[in-house]
């Protein structure tokens, strides 16, 4: 890669040995990828729960955050997806005092570093979404594919040493989607009509996701006739970079690089079609059982608009079975100050803030639980449960929280 | 022996048997890294152990957990010897390069189909060369 003088600074250890890590573990990144040089970015979203991190990780942040007060600070603003738990309901999810012990250390390196703990994956909802071709260091691939896609920003998904490395030096090796010519369309995707619900939404990311199939395809997606709205897109763009591997799609006079088809697409692409009888396969295909064992409505953390539905359907309910409702820790105090979590909570409800279900332990907790049978709106989630331990299924929100009422899904 | 290029390539030199798959690869979608074993039960690898063996697998999959995870599991010893793949997305090359784990990816072909399942293999990086040197 060609470097900077800053840059051979770094690494020859002028600034310390904490950014001298991270910039020698970008370089073997940018070299896999044939990076040319670095490309500055303004914010970066890290990936950082103790569970993903095992005490291999923690341990290594803790190494880190031991360097001295001056040399080991994050460059450029720097903020966190979820935590593994919800401190306040820890008891409740069955985390363990190890688990816990584990988070705290975590956060307590994270904070040395600098590093501003949002514990959010809907960032672009609740901090600051990125702006049209600002270059970003995301991790979260839910996050990378709104930035990109919603918001026009650019940025690679970013695990958490990358995205932890990119603020430790305010810039990450320039590939993938921060080069205008990866951001083209390689897949035309026609859709026959316009999805209803949030879970439809999902389901039709997932299927699209599916159809492109890796990380390098960019989806056109057109057809539908309708316009999506914030929440629509965060389910969409989760399910399809959750199925698919996907950190970007196009949305003629949608989404803000495509605002004629042609910007994005000038040369004919391969087409392919989804129907919705292709979305209530994908549905279908998850529905193994009527019985219900717990309902969770996570991944991505709720909107205080997706809050203030539900807590109008569960208003004058009385679940039967747990119903989880998992949000950002901004938007938690709002949703407590218009009323939203007295009304789930009062249907036997529980909102928890700043974790997301499949980041805490989702394992521990079935089992602790005995949680299997699990209803969800999120076609994320359904695709990542399965391999927990779970049988879970896709419904919509409305299905879902009749389904805590009665233990059965319709 | 057959001898194939890769078009990306990290880690060190290693010998070891392939478990291939058409199939994708996440460490959080599709693994119980406690057992060291395939555990999503759609994935056609379901409930085989990973430990030790070279992935010869279609794709890298979502989540950006896999990049801490493979550290961990290196850690712990629980973790494939290396990773080879058609296509890669970025969080299994940091991963990679975090955790110290051999991975090539991008050749001519199906690396799926040209490598036999249970085949012993030669990865050498720094060449971004896959030996299979018996099927």
């Amino acid at each position: 890669m060609r470097l900077s003088e800053e840059e051979r600074d770094i690494l020859a250890g002028k600034l310390g040995p904490v950014p001298r890590l991270a910039l020698e573990h970008q370089v073997k990144v940018g070299e896999f990828f044939g990076a040319e040089d670095f490309v500055a970015v303004s914010q970066a979203h890290v990936m950082a729960d103790g569970e993903s991190l095992g005490e291999a990780g923690v341990r290594w942040l803790e190494g880190l955050a031991a360097a001295k007060e001056g040399r080991r600070r994050v460059r450029i603003p720097t903020i966190t997806d979820p935590r593994g738990t919800d401190f306040a309901r820890a008891a409740f999810l069955g985390h363990t005092p190890a688990m816990l012990g584990l988070e705290e250390r975590v956060i307590a390196a994270l904070v040395k570093l600098g590093v501003m703990m949002t514990d959010t994956c809907i960032n672009y909802q609740t901090v600051q979404p990125a702006t049209l071709n600002e270059h970003v260091a995301f991790g979260d691939t839910g996050v990378v594919i709104y930035s990109n896609s919603a918001c026009g920003a650019r940025s690679n998904f970013e695990g958490g040493p990358s995205a932890l490395a990119a603020g430790l030096t305010g810039r990450t090796p320039r590939y993938g989607f921060h080069l205008e010519g990866q951001r083209r369309a390689t897949l035309a995707v026609r859709v026959d009509f316009a999805p209803k619900s949030l879970n439809e939404w999902g389901a039709l990311g997932g299927a699209i996701g599916r159809l492109a199939g890796n990380y390098w395809a960019v989806p056109l997606v057109e057809g539908f006739g309708a316009t999506p709205g914030s929440d629509a897109l965060k389910h969409f763009g989760a399910a399809m970079a959750s199925f698919g591997s996907v950190a970007l799609f196009h949305m003629p006079e949608v989404t803000p690089e495509a605002r004629r088809r042609a910007d994005v697409a000038p040369d004919p692409l391969p087409q392919v079609g989804v129907t919705r009888a292709d979305i209530e396969a994908l549905q279908k295909s998850y529905r193994k059982d009527d019985a219900v064992d717990v309902v969770v409505f996570s991944a991505p953390q709720l909107s205080l608009l997706e809050l203030a539905e539900l807590a109008a359907q569960c208003d004058g309910r009385r679940f039967a079975i747990p119903l989880l409702a998992v949000t950002s820790p901004q938007v938690k105090p709002d949703a407590d100050r218009m009323g939203y979590t007295g009304k789930i909570e009062a249907a036997g409800g529980t909102v928890l803030s700043g974790m997301c279900f499949y980041q805490s332990y989702a394992r521990e907790i079935a089992e602790a639980k005995g949680w299997k049978r699990l209803a969800t709106n999120s076609a994320k989630l359904v695709n990542i449960l399965g391999g927990y331990g779970y049988v879970p299924m896709l419904a919509s929100m409305e299905q879902c929280v009749e389904a805590a009422r009665t233990g059965k899904l319709g | 022996m057959m001898e194939l290029r890769a078009r990306h390539a990290i880690g060190s030199a290693v010998t070891g048997e392939a478990l291939v798959a058409r199939d994708g690869f996440s460490a959080r979608y599709d693994l119980d890294r406690g057992r060291g074993v395939f555990s999503r039960p759609t994935h056609k690898l379901a409930g085989q152990s990973y430990v030790g063996r070279i992935l010869v697998l279609d794709t890298a999959k979502g989540g950006v957990a896999s990049a801490w995870m493979l550290h961990e599991m290196a850690s712990r010893r629980v973790v494939p010897l290396a990773l080879v793949f058609n296509s890669v997305n970025p969080i299994l090359v940091q991963g990679a390069a975090f955790g110290d784990i051999t991975m090539l990816a991008g050749f001519d072909g199906d690396i799926t189909a040209l490598v036999p399942d249970g085949a012993r293999l030669a990865l050498d990086p720094s060449k971004r060369i896959l030996v299979i040197v018996e099927k």
